[in-house]
């Protein structure tokens, strides 16, 4: 057996879970889509004593779009929000995010949601949360109550969720209309951990930037939000991107050394992905919105 | 011990089992379905890929009771009375096997690819299977097969309803 011993909790309903969490405390762990969670079992970096496992939980598996948000439920795949239309329509983004995410079959397991809850700074679907604004729901023994995207990563993952409180849904921000976006990342393989990534969000009015923003994977603790607006406000969309831009993302970043890349050529190569990055905003076939 | 009802290639198994059994501990040890080999155990190689409810998942990546109540499809269930399956035909005639011990991972993975995108470009055949690693580094002829297989497959879908509205 890979994992150590668990028991194995199949609530039915989101109170169910909740209840279940309440009792287990700290020795609990919610299993999604396990795309994380279990290969962390398996090398026994972590040995929970109750697995909370919510795949039969009615009511989770939706994706919603309104004129703000796209809501995303907690049991929904990466894949079927890859292929959702609708969300792909509302916010191109998601979809230019969601390819980077792992592997085929990885995305066809993973959620979304269980993504962004595990908080790895390496996790794309973070740094799109907090780009757009977006918005954790979660549920507890005392209710519900929202958490805004940038107040919910606390450090590599460590998040403001309590033990006994459950990740229902996670809106994200839908832009307003004109804004282009992209997201690039750079990976030694297709589909491993990016060294680094940048998902960028552009507000175009008539041929001016009006507003720019980014979000990072891999290169700061948790996804934070880069104003380029101080760089790029009224400047044209259409011209090459000023070194000033640069100064300022590799002043914004934090890094860290590790066996694959250094701090400084990560650093490096987060200014050059947003420069690539809001190149390709102006390009539909580079998967700008 | 928690017992599951599970269906693999068509067969349905009901097994009592510990809740940590990895999916592809059980397929091969209880079941039975060693075509289903372990690679890496750590969701890397994709050499235990198998289809759950008709997706491609890495088996080593999956526990067993979340395959409770739903259906299994391994690498030892797509040939259909000791025919091979177009995929692993295509695989026989491409060559794109050499040690062998990534192919089944492989062909479940290509089928997953097609289904989603039945006539897919090199590029996407290459990022469809990018999850999966041959250490014999036989990509080249994987792809071809996965091509030839993609392009008689369309044919044969698309021909039949052409013949008959010809009659």
């Amino acid at each position: 057996m890979k994992p150590g011993p668990f028991v194995h909790h199949a609530p039915r309903t989101v109170d169910e879970a909740v209840a279940v969490l309440a009792q287990v405390g700290h020795d609990g762990k919610v299993l999604a889509g396990g795309q994380s969670l279990i290969p962390v079992l398996n090398m026994r970096l972590a040995s929970p004593g109750h697995l909370v496992d919510i795949n039969g939980v009615a009511g989770l598996a939706g994706v919603d779009v309104d004129d703000r948000w796209v809501r995303v439920g907690a049991l929904v795949r990466h894949a079927g929000l890859e292929r959702h239309a609708g969300a792909g329509a509302a916010l191109p983004l998601l979809r230019q995010a969601l390819r980077n995410v792992a592997h085929p079959a990885i995305r066809n397991r993973g959620t979304t949601v269980g993504s962004i809850t595990h908080a790895d700074p390496a996790g794309e679907m973070p740094a799109v949360a907090v780009l757009t604004g977006g918005v954790v729901e979660a549920v507890g023994p005392d209710g519900r109550r929202e958490i805004a995207a940038c107040d919910f990563f606390e450090g590599p993952l460590e998040t403001t969720l309590a033990d006994d409180e459950l990740v229902e849904a996670v809106r994200f921000g839908r832009f307003p209309s004109g804004t282009l976006t992209a997201f690039v990342e750079s990976a030694r393989r297709s589909g491993d951990y990016a060294l680094a990534g940048v998902a960028v969000a552009v507000e175009v009015e008539d041929g001016l930037v009006r507003a720019a923003r980014a979000s990072f994977v891999s290169v700061t603790p948790v996804p934070t939000l880069l104003d380029l607006g101080p760089v790029l406000a009224g400047t044209e969309a259409a011209a090459p991107v000023p070194d000033e831009l640069l100064d300022l993302v590799r002043a914004h970043v934090d890094p860290e050394s590790d066996i694959h890349a250094g701090a400084d050529y990560r650093r490096m190569l987060a200014a050059e992905l947003t420069r690539r990055a809001l190149a390709a905003t102006r390009s539909r076939d580079e998967g700008a919105a | 011990m928690t017992r599951v009802h599970v269906t693999v290639d068509g067969v349905q198994y009901s097994d009592d089992i510990e809740p940590r059994m990895l999916l592809v501990h059980y397929l091969r040890e209880v079941v039975g379905k060693v075509g289903t080999v372990i690679g890496c155990d750590t969701s890397n190689c994709g050499a235990c890929t198998v289809h759950l409810d008709g997706a491609s998942v890495k088996s080593c990546n999956v526990l067993a009771v979340q395959a409770d109540g739903h259906e299994v499809t391994t690498i030892e269930g797509i040939a259909v009375d000791g025919e091979l399956h177009p995929m692993q035909q295509a695989f026989h005639e491409h060559h794109a096997l050499q040690c062998g011990y990534c192919t089944p991972g492989m062909i479940m993975q290509a089928l997953d690819l097609v289904r989603e995108n039945p006539t897919p470009s090199e590029e996407e055949i290459r990022l469809g299977l990018e999850g999966n690693l041959c250490r014999c580094t036989g990509y080249q002829n994987i792809v071809k097969a996965v091509a030839a297989c993609a392009s008689t497959m369309e044919t044969s879908t698309t021909a039949r309803p052409e013949r008959s509205a010809a009659r």
